[in-house]
């Protein structure tokens, strides 16, 4: 990748309506043979009011990234830029950005007031004005009547809540959201996602949220960073992401993704032949040349069981899962496939083990992935 | 009939209990509170002709504390010696006290910041000074900075000062010797509450627009308040009461409530005066602890 040149006077060369940015940025821990490439020349812009989500395995470096732009960190080479300017050497104090910590890290010696008004105080907000502030967040994060509370005697719910009305009280231009809800049970879970998509929404702040959990990412998110090994992989919205991945790890660590392995056979047009051991299938594709190996990648729930057309498979299992069930199917050749049959239709009833089968993909279901 | 046995059982257990504590309550009432007690009536005594105590009810020990009779006309008068010794007493000790919160919580911090292998090494190394006798650890001290020791040679050869500096038999010394026996005393605990400490929070702070200096005041300090309590009371109780420390650097001339208090029992021959001396330490402790704790139980914010 070619570095961009750098920004032209104070770096506000930024695209208007960008929020917050890293350009070429890079972070590495320990030094020398035994230094660790936590972000690897991440170039990335979050606009204005947007939910944007940092998703990846653990370890892949979407917190690291968080804390270059919260600015507990520094890049150790690259630069970060918040509305076009560059604040890679303020520190976090300095920077209008605020962090809801997965730990909540709320401060255990003060009240939940208190702990939101922080912020405030520090800013040398007016008293009166501090208190009508912290008043409207307990009231947006529907927490009245626990002003007075002591942290630990809160649940996590209502913890995860303080602390996001503790970040969001001095109205930061972006908030920083590090895996917040991952201590929570699922059902809590579930109603602080929509509590969150409802926060931004009234609030209009943008939110960059780091989390593993690709279900979340997908159901809060304006756009998804998918990142891996310290870089980001794809950028896109969620239906972007789900149904054109630009790669193997992206298909594979987004839903369930069934592959493919073979080879293009020829190529003409917008339209590739590609050669499978059981057969050959036509797909819409570009870039491809003649003999290159690929992969197919088809979502479960594209496969189409039927007798007509299709791929010869046979059915050696199902799986139910109340909603739906889980058909598997072995292709001629060997090659394993999942379908993902709705319950409520009425004609899979009947598929029984051992059944043999044709197998087709929706049209426009099949992705062509290169690596 | 289960009531009964089981209130049977409960008695046996109450009495076995009381039983196998009784050689501890024992030793704790003949080895701790015994020898109050003879101090305390020791201190309503009149003094013996050349020791000891004569078995007079008095208070005249208590009086002779703060008042003192003039050897020419017997009128009474402050007995500002005494004052002076507890001003000193009560001021060395305070400044210790400070001293070794100012010292101590860096190295405290700079220790809890380690990586857990080495932590072990840096709290072996703050012990290490435990491992020798007081006396020689305050000796070494003297060899430091006497007029011809380790830091004046020091001074003169780098030419810094043309005559060297006295420092030994002057508060200063008695302050320096003190500091530096009761350091450790302060870094343990505050390192203990340290550790404890969430640097997650101190984080949280800094990012909500907290200076580092208030987050030190603001988050830091609040939460490691129990271990500064604690560190101040180890070093401030044996400070008020240090013997060996004034006398080999004081030079017996400037004495603290110790160092007096011996006195009484030796040379000057006077045991109900030492015993009343040393109660009146006793509630000068006591009335420092009691204020210690309202204070830090009051600061809790509540509601």
């Amino acid at each position: 990748m070619v570095p961009e040149p750098p920004p032209a006077g104070n770096g506000s060369s930024a695209a208007p309506g960008i929020a917050v940015e890293a350009r070429n940025a890079s972070k590495e821990f320990g030094q020398g043979e035994g230094a660790m490439r936590a972000l690897d020349d991440v170039s990335v812009a979050i606009r204005k009011g947007e939910f944007f989500t940092l998703l990846g395995p653990s370890g892949c470096g979407k917190t690291t990234l968080l804390r270059l732009i919260a600015g507990f960190d520094t890049p150790t080479s690259g630069t970060i830029l918040l509305n076009g300017r560059d604040i890679t050497a303020d520190p976090p104090n300095r920077r209008p950005v605020n962090t809801v910590f997965q730990s909540y890290a709320l401060f255990p010696h003060l009240t939940v007031l208190q702990n939101i008004r922080f912020g405030l105080d520090m800013l040398g907000r007016k008293r009166a004005e501090a208190d009508a502030r912290a008043a409207e967040m307990l009231a947006l994060v529907r927490l009245e009547g626990f002003a007075a509370r002591r942290t630990a005697q809160l649940s996590g719910g209502q913890q995860q809540r303080v602390a996001l009305a503790r970040a969001l009280a001095p109205a930061p231009e972006v908030l920083l959201l590090d895996e917040p809800l991952s201590a929570l049970d699922l059902k809590l879970r579930k109603e602080m996602q929509r509590e969150l998509k409802r926060l931004q929404r009234e609030t209009g702040i943008t939110f960059v949220f780091v989390t593993h959990d690709q279900e979340e990412a997908l159901t809060m998110s304006d756009r998804i960073g998918v990142m891996r090994g310290g870089r980001i992989l794809q950028i896109g919205g969620p239906r972007e992401i789900y149904n054109q991945p630009a790669n193997r790890f992206v298909a594979d660590f987004i839903g369930e993704t069934n592959f493919l392995a073979g080879e293009v056979e020829a190529v003409e047009g917008d339209l590739a032949t590609i050669g499978l051991p059981c057969g050959s299938l036509t797909v819409p594709a570009t870039g491809l040349g003649q003999g290159q190996k690929v992969t197919l990648a088809i979502r479960p729930e594209q496969v189409r069981i039927g007798e007509a057309e299709g791929l010869p498979a046979m059915i050696t299992g199902n799986v139910y899962f109340g909603t739906d069930t889980h058909c598997h199917l072995e292709l001629a050749g060997g090659a394993e496939i999942v379908a993902r049959l709705q319950n409520a239709a009425d004609d899979v009833a009947a598929l029984d083990e051992g059944t043999s089968v044709r197998v087709s993909f929706a049209p426009g279901s099949v992705q062509v992935l290169q690596d | 009939m289960r009531p009964t046995t089981e209130a049977t059982i409960e008695a046996g257990r109450v009495r076995r209990n009381w039983l196998l504590a009784a050689p501890a309550l024992a030793l704790l009432l003949v080895g701790a509170s015994g020898p109050l007690l003879i101090v305390l009536v020791y201190s309503f005594l009149e003094p013996g002709e050349y020791s000891g105590v004569i078995w007079n009810f008095t208070p005249q020990a208590w009086f002779e504390i703060f008042l003192k009779r003039d050897i020419f006309d017997g009128t009474l008068g402050v007995a500002d010696a005494h004052l002076t010794i507890f001003w000193r007493s009560a001021r060395l000790s305070l400044l210790t006290t400070l001293i070794t919160i100012l010292l101590g919580f860096p190295t405290a911090w700079f220790i809890a910041t380690r990586p857990q292998s080495q932590r072990a090494l840096w709290l072996f190394l703050i012990t290490i000074p435990f491992w020798t006798n007081l006396l020689i650890r305050t000796f070494a001290i003297m060899e430091v900075i006497r007029n011809q020791g380790v830091l004046n040679t020091l001074l003169l050869r780098a030419g810094l000062i043309t005559e060297p500096i006295q420092i030994l038999y002057t508060d200063t010394a008695v302050l320096i010797g003190m500091t530096y026996v009761y350091l450790p005393l302060m870094v343990l605990p505050l390192y203990a509450a340290i550790d404890r400490f969430d640097f997650r929070l101190a984080e949280a702070g800094y990012d909500l627009y907290a200076s580092r200096l208030q987050v030190l005041r603001r988050v830091v300090l609040p939460l490691v308040r129990p271990g500064l309590i604690a560190g101040s009371i180890l070093v401030f109780v044996p400070s008020l009461g240090a013997y060996v420390t004034p006398r080999v650097l004081g030079g017996g001339k400037n004495m603290m409530i110790g160092n007096f208090i011996e006195l009484q029992f030796g040379q000057g021959r006077n045991w109900p005066l030492g015993a009343a001396l040393s109660m009146l330490l006793l509630l000068i402790v006591m009335a420092a602890l009691l204020l210690y704790v309202r204070v830090s139980s009051r600061e809790k914010p509540h509601g």
